[in-house]
């Protein structure tokens, strides 16, 4: 049951947001739901220090600013942060990477919230971790907060190729593909019987421009996250119009061509060697 | 028999996947040229500001209302229910609606997601057992007019209803895997 709000996403752009202003912005635009979080990637990337939870006050502003759902962040395994997000009635929770982790073993035992989760993964192995530990709905993890689609990209294709090599192995060899990928059996034969995960799979991380979103959609994800490339642009509620429109016509050149015409400047952006291994948040969780 | 599933944002391709095995041609519809030859036309469950700012965008509303006015079919599920309804209480601000049926919704009435269920729904004209109701964040049609029937209750609130070749569902029947009620839509509220 818990994934289906999951399901009504589909096709959808989430977008990050700071305030009831911005959330707004969001809604207007045409986003399908809104993340509401003290700083986005780029700017907890640029202060650095440890990124927690956003204040409670902060998190009620954006749920009352607006009708869509609304997700908040709480830290990978910090299930006190969950506890606290679920009795606001926020609508998901993201157990995620952009904020410092609070356990290096354990991530939240998501059976034990009514509330969904949203988890990010780079591979078929990790997207089944998390599902087994009760996610309802997984994204790429990319590299928040670099307006660099590349690890997006890299870990879709990932779990793509994966996922085909499970769907096309033997029964027999399940067993092994399980230990391999270090997933529940019974989950991996789900994804060899149905040759898809059995959760909603979004992009995220690095997605900048209404060509990135399109671009996750022809890759196989059902929607997509914007962290910073749409408050961090020059001209917020037009870039997050034109990725909305994108995400719908992924496979309509000359629509994306037209949302694509006088954005403004996109985030500036980072490239990912010049991210030090310990600062990258993708490495975050297991 | 064509029917078309307006592709623009939420669970359109689950509906394709229960029409095409009820042997339904069954198109996406992302452009409003698309509704040219339709018989019928589902607008899915999703997020209805989201889907009704796109088909503000692309200007579905007119031809929408025009191939309904030649006898399209047109059925709504949850988000698709309040883009039909004449009235929507507790919208947002400015959010248009086709304006089609003559019932009030009200949006995200059994309330947010943590309130999401699934029951079983006793639904007039079909056959055999109950109906698994899927509800997730659903609105409620608080009224229906004079021309229009009733067809499923969930405690007193109205759930499914039907008006001419307009049919309104605030659960979601693509998501079950039963199609009796998209094969009730095909055979019996689009006109033969």
């Amino acid at each position: 049951m818990k994934t289906g709000l999951a399901e009504m996403l589909k096709g959808g752009v989430i977008m990050d947001v700071v305030n009831a202003e911005q959330a707004k912005i969001a809604e207007d635009a045409g986003a399908v739901a809104v993340m509401a979080l003290e700083r986005v990637p780029a700017d907890i990337r640029a202060t650095g220090g440890i990124a927690r939870m956003a204040d409670p006050s902060k998190i009620e502003e954006i749920v009352a600013a607006v009708s869509v759902p609304v997700m908040a962040k709480c830290r990978i395994g910090h299930f006190v942060e969950a506890q606290l997000i679920q009795s606001l009635g926020v609508d998901y929770i993201d157990e995620s990477e952009v904020l410092t982790p609070a356990d290096e073993q354990y991530h939240v035992n998501k059976w034990d919230f009514t509330v969904p989760f949203v988890c990010g993964a780079r591979s078929l192995g990790e997207a089944l971790r998390r599902i087994a530990e009760g996610a309802a709905m997984v994204r790429t993890k990319g590299e928040p907060g670099t307006g660099n689609v590349v690890e997006a990209v890299r870990h879709m294709r990932q779990m793509n190729d994966e996922i085909a090599w499970v769907a096309g192995i033997s029964e027999g060899q399940l067993f092994d593909a399980a230990k391999e990928l270090g997933a529940a059996h019974e989950l991996v034969k789900w994804v060899h019987d149905n040759g898809k995960l059995p959760v909603v799979n979004f992009a995220a991380g690095g997605i900048a421009t209404p060509a990135d979103a399109a671009l996750m959609m022809q890759l196989g994800c059902d929607g997509v996250f914007v962290g910073s490339g749409i408050f961090k642009s020059g001209d917020p509620s037009t870039r997050a119009k034109a990725i909305v429109e994108a995400t719908t016509h992924f496979e309509d050149p000359e629509i994306i061509a037209k949302v694509s015409r006088n954005l403004g400047e996109a985030m500036v952006g980072i490239n990912i060697p010049d991210i030090p291994q310990s600062e990258r948040m993708q490495e975050r969780g297991w | 028999m064509r029917v078309g599933v307006l592709a623009l944002q939420g669970a359109f391709r689950e509906h394709i996947v229960m029409l095409e095995a009820l042997e339904v041609a069954a198109v996406a519809v992302r452009l409003p040229n698309q509704l040219d030859d339709l018989d019928g036309l589902i607008i899915p469950g999703g997020e209805s500001t989201a889907i009704g700012k796109l088909m503000e965008s692309y200007e579905f509303f007119e031809p929408i209302a025009g191939r309904h006015a030649e006898g399209m079919a047109v059925w709504g599920t949850c988000a698709g229910a309040i883009l039909v309804a004449k009235r929507v209480l507790d919208g947002v601000t400015g959010q248009r609606s086709l304006g089609l049926m003559d019932i009030a919704v009200r949006r995200n009435a059994f309330g947010r997601q943590v309130d999401s269920f699934e029951v079983d729904l006793d639904f007039a004209h079909l056959h055999g057992e109950d109906y698994r109701g899927v509800f997730i964040r659903a609105p409620w049609i608080e009224e229906v007019g004079a021309g229009a029937e009733v067809l499923a209750r969930h405690e007193g609130a109205i759930v499914a209803a039907r008006e001419g070749n307009m049919l309104a569902t605030v659960f979601h029947p693509e998501l079950t895997g039963d199609p009796r009620i998209h094969r009730y839509f095909i055979e019996d509220v689009i006109p033969t």
